[in-house]
């Protein structure tokens, strides 16, 4: 599982680059909707949430789910569904969409952590692939229509999010809360445990520690994250959709995970923006951007293993 | 004139239409799961792009049929062989290069290639389904007093079980199977007594493809031949492998039909949960043996 991780060794001094780099991204967040267009930021931002949780389980515990949509996209649809039928307001809906996430992440989390490496990555395809046959079938997702229409609402009762700096600024806020939550999962002694297991999980469990609680908390973790991240979408864009519970959106979130540098704490972020940029650039060609994807992985996998941000941290020496 | 009856309150006629759509949807599993079976003994790999080899064997003899007057039966020759040759270049290009990286980095490529072979394919032919014509011998069916059996149907089954036990008795039972299993199990030893392992690989997952684009010849006259014929079925048959476990190539086999019948039951008498119920088979396997029924260890 070593060879997984791109990260650099750690040594603790160099830590300030994290904090420059973070400090970057807020400066970054803070000028972006009056250069690019919010919609777009907040979209990229959902999926660098979307694969951040990813990162957590592939890049600090080497687990391997092909099956990250499930999350995302029930998530959405229940984020949807209880603004838009129950009449939630914003932040009960997207509490409702995380709690989905976390709930169906424990559920496949006990089935498929009982195998490893590359049985676990088909087994969380599979389950996925049954939960999205579920919703295109169920009553309440709308089947081909999704839920369309969704009230964005007044957060707590004050903030109209039918502005869209509003929107942003709460999309923003709610992210890089999340992050950083993220990124203290990682340095907690709860993280150091995962990496040990991500190591050597023989070694692990010889040191006495129950490997297998630890993968499942980690995974219910990172569902719950991806969870957060389909909820926020839904009410962005307005829309729960098939596409947010299809493969295709779990080989997605692997490839923003994977162009950003795996095992990286800003890599996902960076692999996120890219792809959502390159994707909203490849829309005029249409057809192309599934061979265009699958290109792009073929060649990360054969030449970019360490992805942009891990090789930007090896070249500087430093933690990113 | 057929026998009409009931089976807990289901005609006879139902009840055996769905075993024989059950079966021919087995043996596609059965003939796709060894596949990914012998590539993953050799390769240590999953092979994403199974399906997609798949689609391209159905895509292949579609094209020999209209675009150059092949029929069926020369297509069950050429075509096999041809998406094989592209295995070859594919293990040799890329797989070879993946051997000293954890084996994950095999799925994320194999994935990469699955999208660029589909979304070719969206391209060229769009994502709406072609026929193919059931060959002229095999029109026509018979009646076998409780139902009626289409011989094409009846070919597909009997033929993918042939090539089944073809493959199983080619692995377990003869000297280049033995060398087979040898380099497996400990390759450098193998390649001590002068055999050319990495061209063994090499062949082993053109073989592995051929046996995907085999499979798509055999099911382009029951399905429509579409780009996304592949990616549907593979996450079905992943789910058979895992209930099966990978260990074993008889176990593959048996997993893949039984799983079929299984689900052409189901068709019957809880159709709403037909789609999913071999999902839901793999989580009680997992739950209760999760090595797979076949698997050795976990």
């Amino acid at each position: 599982m070593a060879t997984l991780a791109a990260a650099a060794p750690v040594r603790r001094e160099t830590e300030w680059s994290v904090a420059v780099a973070g400090a970057a991204l807020v400066v970054f967040l803070s000028a972006a909707p009056f250069v690019l267009y919010p919609v777009f930021v907040m979209k990229a931002l959902c999926f660098a949430l979307f694969a951040c949780a990813f990162n957590l389980l592939i890049g600090y515990v080497g687990l391997v789910s092909f099956g990250h949509a499930l999350y995302f996209g029930w998530a959405s649809y229940l984020a949807a569904y209880s603004a838009k039928v129950w009449g939630l307001p914003p932040e009960l809906a997207i509490l409702c969409g995380t709690a989905t996430g976390a709930v169906l992440g424990l559920i496949a989390g006990v089935v498929a952590i009982r195998r490893q490496g590359i049985y676990f990555a088909m087994i969380t395809l599979a389950l996925a692939q049954m939960m999205y046959l579920v919703a295109l079938r169920a009553p309440m997702t709308g089947g081909e229509d999704g839920i369309q229409g969704v009230p964005r609402g007044r957060l707590l009762g004050v903030f109209d999010l039918n502005n869209e700096m509003t929107m942003y600024a709460f999309v923003a806020v709610v992210v890089l809360a999340a992050f950083f939550l993220i990124y203290r999962i990682i340095n907690s002694p709860f993280g150091e445990v995962l990496k040990a297991i991500r190591e050597n999980e023989q070694r692990a469990i010889s040191l006495g520690y129950k490997t297998d609680d630890y993968k499942l908390v980690a995974f219910v973790l990172s569902a719950t994250l991806a969870g957060l991240a389909g909820s926020l979408k839904a009410l962005v864009f307005q829309l729960a959709s098939l596409t947010d519970a299809h493969w295709t959106m779990s080989g997605e979130v692997v490839l923003m995970t994977l162009v950003g540098g795996l095992g990286t704490i800003f890599g996902p972020i960076v692999g996120a923006f890219f792809i959502v940029a390159m994707e909203n650039y490849l829309a005029q060609v249409g057809q192309w951007v599934l061979v265009i994807q699958g290109a792009v992985f073929v060649i990360c996998v054969l030449s970019f293993r360490r992805g942009i941000v891990g090789e930007l941290a090896a070249r500087l020496r430093v933690r990113l | 004139m057929l026998l009409m009856f009931e089976i807990f309150g289901v005609p006879s006629q139902a009840l055996f239409g769905q075993l024989l759509l059950g079966l021919i949807n087995g043996s596609f599993y059965a003939l796709l799961s060894l596949g990914l079976a012998v590539i993953f003994g050799m390769l240590n790999i999953i092979n994403f792009s199974h399906g997609a080899q798949y689609m391209m064997g159905a895509f292949a003899a579609f094209i020999l049929l209209r675009n150059v007057g092949i029929g069926y039966w020369p297509a069950l020759i050429i075509v096999p062989i041809v998406v094989g040759a592209t295995g070859v270049v594919i293990e040799r290009l890329f797989l070879r290069r993946l051997q000293k990286l954890d084996h994950l980095y095999g799925l994320i490529l194999t994935f990469g290639l699955a999208l660029i072979i589909e979304g070719l394919f969206r391209n060229y032919y769009g994502s709406s389904g072609q026929p193919y014509g059931v060959p002229e011998s095999l029109q026509g069916g018979r009646n076998l007093g409780f139902m009626f059996l289409p011989n094409y149907r009846a070919w597909v089954i009997a033929f993918s079980l042939f090539v089944c036990i073809g493959t199983w008795y080619g692995i377990e039972r003869t000297r280049l199977g033995s060398y087979l299993r040898a380099a497996t199990e400990n390759p450098a030893l193998v390649r001590a007594f002068g055999i050319n392992v990495p061209r063994m690989v090499t062949l082993t997952y053109g073989f592995g493809v051929g046996l995907a684009g085999l499979a798509g010849v055999m099911a382009a006259p029951i399905y429509n031949v579409s780009p996304q014929m592949g990616s549907d079925i593979i996450i079905v048959v992943f789910a058979v492998v895992v209930i099966g476990g990978m260990g074993s190539i008889m176990g593959a086999i048996i997993t893949g039909f039984a799983l079929g019948i299984v689900e052409g039951l189901t068709k019957v008498f809880f159709p709403e949960a037909s789609n999913t119920v071999i999902f839901m088979i793999m989580i009680i396997v997992l739950l209760i043996r999760p090595a797979g029924l076949f698997g050795r260890s976990a």
